[in-house]
Parts: structure tokens; C-alpha cells; sequence
């Protein structure tokens, strides 16, 4: 046996027909649903009902036009992203700037406060989401969309600390020392330093609150109340209530409220599955 | 004299700066994370002990009567009985699956990044969107039962939402087919930490392939397995979207597939009982957290010794 042949990595020896067969038929299952949706758009409602489990015959672009053209699905567009980019920017923001406190300061109640935003994971937002309704009817802030982007902030905090805080400890003392020797301030090593050299970091944490917030139901449910305020998610089920009997319409709106979601993933697919099992992994 | 008290002055504008950086680079995140997450779930116990409206400040202390009802109440029983089913079937289901197909991934096959891109589409989709698309497929005149007829076993055509005796089944099954793909990327990552040179050992020594798996692969994989199995748990006493949308708040008492969230919701906030609601959120909360303390205590031990040590800075 020359070298070359010796497998790297013995349990990954090559896959039969059996292994391509088992990974076609799963990777069938899971797209399939997410095609029909697609594909269901592209047909009318007369086909649909003649047959629901078969491709459009013949292919038709007016329900996406429609939904195109339709100020409704932008607006609710325009609200995600709104809702989505604020989000994760103060998550991110806030996030750096407290997991900077814990990994590199030393004070007294550094250990509690890492506890404090580690106890968060325990809370999830639908135990909380009674309260946090009055809470946020109290502020004013029923039915605008800051009620949904500033409790998304909160807890989003918990997974941002964990993931940060590791990676900033991990940034060695000696650069600090440098920047020091130069004359930078803690504040100028954090802008100058901390922000460059935790990038990866925080472009994993960003991702995450992006697409959390992206997908969220719960609390626009609770929050939003008018149509002109709805985020996609809330549209999407709106739209599909209101033009039950109109399946072809339902099926482009659907499609194209998720399309976000899926570009963003494959774009970023390598840091958000590293993400998320970096997350869990701890 | 005079040159040590100049140092001494200089060390303690110097360590007042350094309080006044950790305040204000820490304030703006521990109050926002204390007035939207810890103050609402402290206020959820309060309310918890009142009959209230949700107007005004709650005065109908009626101690822990709100609580006797829910424990006594027949519905939430079947609620806490769903969850139950949901979280045991999902453990059982998902994990024996996940790591089945993780391992068959984990073989050297053409396409083998590609495949796992789309095995992670379901996580990825919102609830929202799953549950809108699969509500559709599984109606009555839907594709689901289209598909059944046209490859000849229209026979098993159901009606897979309001039927009671399936609907927890039909519940299952999406739940499989949103969170299958997380667990299995989750193993492979797993399997992927597992260093190389142990299996080579193993395969010098003669192990076989299955001997591999059962006596190496499966311990080690031990860690990732426990955490999947805590989200999964987590997760499904919490469960709420997929069946608020498919199900929504009534069909989904009919059917036999709400859950405790879906009750918090339609008891509290939509029949105007936020003091009942908050009293199941608390509910809920000591649920949660007693099966994740048990879980950590005796399962996950092990793996946090050194997360925890890590962890306290």
C-alpha cells in the first residue's frame, strides 16, 4: 500500500452506493417542502387544486408580480430588515463593548456579572413574554417597532457575551503591553485593536442575531399590532389568513419572505453552522 | 514625602479611570439585559399572585389560587402531557437518526459540503414559513394527500391536521424535519473534533468497522450528544411557533397538539388573565428549570467541569 492510499481519516472511507442513496433521500426530504413552496408560486390556483403535488404546467409569473408589485410585502420587507439591522447592531455594539469589560478588566464583580448574562440563556423569550409586554406597553412602545428591536438587544446579549468573551481573552497581553508602551489608551487598544482582532467573532455573533431577528414571530406578535408595522413573519401568516382560498398567492409571498433567509445563509453558511456549533460547544 | 504621594495620587486617577471604563462600557448592556429579560421574569412571579386584568396596578391578591387552578386544571394537564410526548419522541427520533446519518455523511462522498448546506435549509426557514408551507401541503386537498394518490396509496390519505389521533404524529413529524438537520450538522462537527490518530490505532489493532463506531466513535461523540439532547429538551418544553401557526390557538386544543406556551398565551394574554398567564409562564419557567438543573446535575456533569472552571473567569 503506498502512502497516498493510507485514508487521512479511517471512519471517512469512501461511501457506497448505499451512502449516496441514504444522503440523496435525506437531502430529498429536507428541500422538497421548501421547493414545492417555491415551485407553487409559479402555478395558478386552478392547477393547484386539479392537481396540489405537481409542477407548474404552465409556468406562470403573475402571483410573484403581484406580490412584487404589492407596497405591502416591502413595507413588511422594509420592517424586517429595519428590525434586523438595528437589532443586530446593538447586540453587537453592546455586546463587544460588556464582553470587553469581563475578558480584560479586572474587578469585583467580573464573575458575577458573566453569570448574570450566562443565567440568560435559562430565559427565553417565551417565558418572558407576558411581562415583557407590559413592560414595553408601559414605555410606549406597543405597536413601534423599537419594542421589538430593544428586548431582541437584550436577549440576544447572552449567546453575543458567551461567544465574545473567549475570543477576546484570547488576545494577548503583550499587544496590549505594546499599545500601552506606545502611549494608547484601554479605549484606543479597544477601537484600534480589540474591534480588528475579534472580527471573526463578532461577524458569527452579527450573523446569528441577524437571522434570529429575521425569523422571529413571538414578539412582533405580541408587539406589532398594525399591518403598516408587521415584519415579514407576521405578514406571511396575515397574508396566508386573509387569501386563504388564493394557495398560489400564499406560496410566492411565502417564497420570497424566506428567499432573505436563504441568500443570507448560503452566503454566510460556513461561519453560521461554525457559529452555532462553536455556540454549543461552548 | 512628597515623592510617594505624587505615585500614589497618579495610581488612584488612574484606577478611577479604569472604574469609569468598565461603567460606561458595561452600563448600556446590564441595564437593557436587567429591564428586558431579568425585571419582566421577576415581574411574571409578581403578577403570578394576583387576579389582574392588565389594567392599572394589580390590587386582587389571590396568593397562590392562580397556581391550584392551573395544576388542577384538566387542560393544561393535556398540555403538559403533549410536551412531554414532544420532548421524549424528539430524543428518541432525532437523536438515533442524527447520528445515523451524521455518520454516513462523514464518509468521504462527491458533494459532501453541498449536502450539508441543504440539510440545514429547514433550521434555517422561520417557523413562520415552515408552518405556512407545511399547513398547506397537509390539508385535507393538499400535496401531501396529492402525492399519496398519485403514487397509489391513496388508501392513507388523511386529514393530518384536525384528525385527533394524528395530528401529534403530523406535529412530530415537522418537528423532525425543521430540527433533524441542526442535530445532524451538530454530530458531524462532533464526529470532525474526534482526532484521527485514535481510529488509526484503533484500525492498526484490527478493530472492525462497526467496533469503531459502537466502542470510539459513540463515547466520544458523548459530550455533543448530551448538549444536542439539552437544547432538544429546552426546546421542546417551549415549543410555540410551529404549532401556533399551523394548529393556531383552537384547533390545536381539538387536535391534541397545544402545548404549554400555546396555553400561556391563549389563558393569559388573549382572554385578558395576565396575572393567570404570568402564573403559567412561572410555571413554565420552574418546569424548565428543573429539568435543565436534573440534566446538568447528573447528565452533563462531566461535560461542564471544565466550561464552568473556564467559565468563572
Amino acid at each position: 500500500m503506498s502512502a497516498t492510499t493510507i485514508s487521512r481519516k479511517p471512519t471517512g472511507r469512501d461511501g457506497g452506493p448505499v451512502t449516496y442513496f441514504v444522503a440523496l433521500l435525506l437531502v430529498g426530504v429536507c428541500v422538497a417542502p421548501v421547493v414545492y413552496i417555491v415551485l407553487g408560486g409559479f402555478r395558478t390556483n386552478a392547477q393547484i387544486t386539479t392537481d396540489p403535488a405537481a409542477l407548474p404546467d404552465p409556468w406562470v409569473g403573475v402571483n410573484y408580480m403581484a406580490v412584487l408589485k404589492s407596497s405591502v410585502f416591502w413595507g413588511e420587507f422594509a420592517n424586517s430588515l429595519i428590525v434586523a439591522l438595528a437589532s443586530t447592531a446593538g447586540i453587537v455594539a453592546l455586546g463587544l463593548m460588556v464582553s470587553f469589560v469581563i475578558a480584560r478588566y479586572d474587578f469585583r464583580f467580573k464573575g458575577a456579572m458573566y453569570s448574570l448574562f450566562a443565567a440568560g440563556l435559562m430565559f427565553p423569550m417565551v417565558i418572558a413574554i407576558t411581562p415583557l409586554y407590559l413592560v414595553i406597553k408601559d414605555l410606549g412602545l406597543v405597536d413601534n417597532l423599537l419594542g421589538v428591536i430593544v428586548p431582541q438587544i437584550a436577549f440576544g446579549l447572552p449567546t453575543t457575551v458567551i461567544i465574545l468573551v473567549p475570543f477576546l481573552r484570547a488576545i494577548p497581553n503583550e499587544i496590549e503591553e505594546a499599545a500601552a508602551l506606545d502611549g494608547m489608551s484601554r479605549l484606543g487598544f479597544f477601537f484600534r485593536m480589540v474591534i480588528p482582532l475579534s472580527l471573526p467573532g463578532v461577524v458569527t455573533v452579527g450573523i446569528l442575531a441577524f437571522v434570529g431577528s429575521w425569523n422571529n414571530y413571538l414578539l412582533p406578535l405580541y408587539v406589532l399590532n398594525s399591518q403598516a408595522n408587521f415584519t415579514l413573519p407576521l405578514g406571511v401568516q396575515v397574508f396566508s389568513s386573509q387569501y386563504s382560498t388564493d394557495t398560489a398567492k400564499v406560496l410566492a409571498f411565502t417564497s420570497l419572505a424566506m428567499l432573505p433567509a436563504l441568500v443570507f445563509f448560503s452566503v454566510f453558511e460556513k461561519r453560521i453552522v461554525g457559529g452555532l456549533t462553536g455556540a454549543v460547544k461552548g | 514625602m512628597s515623592d510617594t504621594l505624587a505615585p500614589r495620587r497618579a495610581t488612584a486617577r488612574r484606577r478611577g479611570r479604569t472604574r469609569l471604563e468598565i461603567a460606561v462600557l458595561s452600563a448600556p448592556a446590564v441595564i437593557v439585559f436587567l429591564a428586558f429579560v431579568i425585571f419582566p421574569v421577576a415581574l411574571a412571579a409578581y403578577y403570578g399572585f394576583y387576579r389582574w386584568k392588565g389594567y392599572g396596578d394589580p390590587t386582587d391578591w389571590v396568593g397562590l389560587n392562580n397556581y391550584r387552578l392551573i395544576l388542577t386544571d384538566p387542560a393544561f394537564h393535556d398540555v403538559l402531557w403533549h410536551n412531554g410526548l414532544i420532548l421524549v419522541m424528539s430524543l428518541a427520533v432525532q437523536g438515533p437518526l442524527a447520528i445515523g446519518l451524521a455518520l454516513l455523511l462523514n464518509r468521504r462522498i462527491r458533494g459532501r459540503s453541498t449536502i450539508r448546506v441543504l440539510v440545514f435549509v429547514p433550521y434555517i426557514i422561520s417557523e413562520v414559513i415552515v408552518g405556512t408551507g407545511w399547513s398547506l401541503m397537509l390539508q385535507s386537498e393538499g400535496a401531501v394527500n396529492g402525492l399519496l394518490r398519485g403514487i397509489g396509496l391513496g388508501s392513507l390519505e388523511a386529514d393530518w391536521i384536525s384528525d385527533p389521533d394524528l395530528a401529534i404524529w403530523t406535529l412530530m413529524a415537522v418537528i423532525t424535519w425543521k430540527y433533524l438537520g441542526f442535530a445532524v450538522i451538530l454530530m458531524l462537527a462532533g464526529l470532525q473534533s474526534i482526532p484521527d490518530e485514535i481510529f488509526e490505532a484503533a484500525q492498526i489493532d484490527g478493530a472492525s468497522y462497526w467496533q469503531i463506531q459502537r466502542r470510539i466513535t459513540l463515547p466520544l461523540l458523548g459530550p455533543t450528544i448530551r448538549i444536542w439532547a439539552f437544547l432538544s429538551i429546552i426546546g421542546s418544553l417551549q415549543l410555540f411557533d410551529l404549532v401556533y401557526i399551523i394548529w393556531g390557538q383552537y384547533v390545536s386544543g381539538t387536535a391534541g397538539t397545544s402545548t404549554m406556551a400555546i396555553y400561556m398565551l391563549a389563558q393569559g394574554r388573549n382572554a385578558g388573565n395576565y396575572g393567570y398567564g404570568s402564573a403559567v409562564a412561572v410555571v413554565l419557567f420552574v418546569i424548565s428549570l428543573v429539568v435543565a438543573l436534573i440534566y446538568q446535575r447528573f447528565v452533563l456533569r462531566r461535560d461542564l467541569k471544565g466550561a464552568v472552571t473556564e467559565g468563572t473567569v
